[in-house]
């Protein structure tokens, strides 16, 4: 197990720099024009645009281009030209916010794609395992946004039973923190929900087919124990993974239209008052942040995982 | 569990399937080949051929923009009729009032002017942006997915047939994409290139060019495509009729686009269909965030994020375009399913008739 953990560590570590690198390149190297004058945002003056190049390097060769860039974005003095503010204080500001939207979401999206996918494979061809399936695919093909305007017109305006906007912090008060969140929390949920309870249905499919259940039935045991026990736990693992895919890229893509549409202000609407103010500085820590978040993210289910079921590391120490 | 091989139940009795030929000893068995019994299974899915159908409506509203914009609206996307007054019904309205609310559905109520009424503001006909933002949102829909399942599957053949150090170097630059999520990828491509424009080689595209979000979505979901087509042709690659072509003395090329690429088509057309769907719901999020299309083009995803600024007054303006999105995209995922079926009949996702006839037999809770 620890040597598993090592390799997987050691990988974790190339696969960062190489995240930095792209970012770098993508900010500071494709575009076609000067970065410091893009860097300046749109109220650039000429004397600005000279002290960025300066002070980030671009007259310097790439490797010392890339080196100031890093620099700047991991000792915390990356400033927005366009406020004067500091990045990653603003960003540090956001996140408890961001993490309660998608933590609550995530519970939310685990335990009806479980209950769903659950009921849906044990049910195989009946009316409920249909009308699921048919909810799912409807699940994963609508819009956050779409979910969301809906949520605010009807639930926020027409009938006026949930709070439109605006985030109080657990420690203030935990029941209007809940009660902020309990639109948005659905709104995020609900494309995973349809897309777990697929997963999970057709993995308790193809676990049904294995010999050990058909030996569980042999031995006389009842249908729920061998449902629960030996075909729903054994579906859940591949789970986990997906999970570890899933939770950052739902934390830096829909959170951010449900940030900006329920005005939450958290790290995703941050980033799209950014977008908006065409301000790269902010987008460039959010982007390499939101990377490492996700690659530790994955790391860790990974060894989770391997924690849960032996056949992975013990497959991979082998090679 | 039955062990027997079950008949496919989308064919009728009788109709023999490819794997187990059902003809009675002494009669020649009649051939099909694999796309014919394909074609056959799909066009029994009731529920794809109709999501097949919504895609066509949708395909040909687009497609008709200037027709209607020229016949029916008299105006353009981009015409702005703030200070207009129209008649509906015998009676002077106008577009937009003294308090900048824009006028609603009129239907056709004013000879077809501001069918759905006008937008946020600057009184532009509702419907006719519609159908235009539709061009550009199916437009990039569709030529990043074609970019990416070229890209995708030619990266996939290369690592999965090569192996060694091309797997490698692919492998591995496709894996630190990956690692980025895709919206977040998007947005930091989408706001650099807004501001600063791409060039590559000759070819040099400003920021506002709709290419930019085209080459973004296709190459942000090449690895997720490439991946499992990688997979594909390393299996494959061992098989024998791999050996006897290099047997023949087939070339590498000949190998990777005669042999194994016409192997692959039934995984890259459904892959193709459902990447449609992905790549219009990114573009329509980078869109709505502002990282996406950029003015003066318009797109669905751009709509909404104008509707939701005014969505207590004009809640339309917001809804219909996400609509439109939500039901292009639920058609492709359901025809793309429909196709995998059809397609390769023993695949996961698959629902069947069989299975539940088992599962029903085994004793479900």
């Amino acid at each position: 197990m620890a040597r598993f953990i090592v390799r997987r560590l050691a990988g974790m570590v190339l696969v960062l720099f190489a995240v930095s690198v792209l970012t770098f390149a993508i900010f500071n190297l494709i575009p076609n024009s000067p970065p410091a004058q893009r860097l300046a945002g749109k109220n650039a003056t000429p004397t600005l645009v000279k002290s960025i190049e300066k002070d980030w390097g671009f007259d310097e060769p790439l490797p010392v281009q890339y080196f100031e860039t890093m620099k700047k974005i991991f000792t915390g003095e990356l400033i927005s030209y366009g406020d004067e503010l500091n990045v990653e204080e603003r960003i540090v500001e956001g996140i408890p916010t961001s993490f309660s939207l998608c933590i609550g979401a995530a519970v939310i999206w685990l335990s009806f794609g479980i209950l769903f996918g659950f009921l849906s494979a044990t049910r195989v061809g009946g009316w409920l395992d249909r009308a699921l399936t048919i909810g799912s695919v409807g699940g994963i093909s609508i819009p956050v946004f779409l979910i969301a305007t809906l949520f605010l017109y009807f639930l926020t305006y027409k009938i006026e039973l949930f709070p439109a906007s605006g985030y109080v912090p657990l420690l203030e008060d935990p029941i209007q923190w809940a009660y902020h969140l309990v639109l948005p929390w659905f709104t995020l949920a609900i494309l995973n929900i349809g897309f777990y309870s697929r997963v999970l249905r057709s993995n308790m499919l193809d676990v049904m087919r294995e010999d050990y259940v058909r030996t569980a039935r042999a031995k006389g045991l009842d249908e729920r124990r061998i449902m629960v026990r030996h075909v729903l736990r054994n579906s859940l693992i591949p789970i986990i993974t997906l999970f570890g895919l899933d939770f950052g890229a739902t934390l830096f893509g829909g959170a951010i239209i449900t940030e900006v549409i329920f005005s939450l202000g958290g790290v995703g609407q941050y980033a799209a008052e950014s977008i908006t103010n065409l301000d790269l500085p902010p987008l460039m820590a959010i982007t390499i942040f939101g990377a490492f978040f996700v690659v530790l993210f994955n790391a860790l289910t990974d060894v989770v995982y391997a924690y849960l079921d032996p056949r992975i590391r013990l497959g991979s120490s082998a090679q | 569990m039955a062990l027997e091989p079950q008949p496919d139940p989308a064919l009728p009795a009788g109709e023999p399937d490819e794997g187990f030929p059902a003809a009675p000893a002494g009669v020649d068995a009649e051939g099909h080949n694999p796309w014919y019994l394909a074609y056959r299974r799909l066009r029994r899915n009731r529920l794809a051929l109709a999501s097949l159908g919504l895609f066509g409506l949708i395909v040909v509203f687009a497609l008709a923009a200037p027709l209607w914009a020229e016949h029916v609206a008299h105006t353009g996307p981009n015409t702005t009729h703030t200070t207009e007054k129209i008649t509906v019904d015998g009676e002077k309205r106008e577009v937009v009032d003294v308090e900048g609310k824009p006028i609603g559905p009129v239907w056709f109520g004013a000879g077809g002017k501001f069918f759905l009424g006008a937008d946020g503001g600057l009184g532009r006909d509702e419907m006719v942006r519609l159908m235009y933002g539709g061009r550009t949102s199916l437009f990039i829909g569709l030529t990043s997915a074609l970019i990416t399942t070229i890209l995708a599957t030619i990266l996939g053949l290369l690592a999965g047939y090569y192996k060694g150090w091309t797997d490698g170097i692919i492998t591995r630059t496709l894996d630190v994409i990956w690692s980025f999520p895709v919206v977040l990828l998007g947005i930091a491509l989408g706001t650099a290139l807004a501001v600063g424009g791409l060039k590559i080689g000759p070819l040099e595209l400003s920021g506002n060019s709709i290419w930019i979000p085209i080459l973004i979505i296709a190459v942000v979901y090449t690895p997720y495509m490439a991946r499992p087509i990688r997979g594909e042709v390393l299996a494959m690659r061992e098989k024998e009729f791999v050996e006897s072509a290099v047997a023949q003395g087939a070339g590498s090329l000949r190998i990777m686009f005669g042999e194994l690429l016409p192997n692959l088509w039934s995984t890259v057309i459904v892959f193709f269909t459902l990447n449609i769907a992905n790549n219009m719901l990114l573009e329509a999020s980078l869109s709505f965030l502002g990282a996406g299309v950029q003015a003066p083009n318009s797109s669905w995803g751009k709509m909404v994020s104008l509707g939701t600024e005014s969505i207590y007054t004009s809640p339309l303006l917001a809804f219909a375009p996400g609509v439109l999105i939500l039901l292009t995209v639920l058609s492709l995922n359901v025809f793309g399913d429909g196709l995998r079926d059809a397609l390769d009949p023993r695949s996961k996702v698959r629902l069947t008739r069989a299975e539940a006839a088992e599962s029903a037999a085994g004793g479900a809770i």
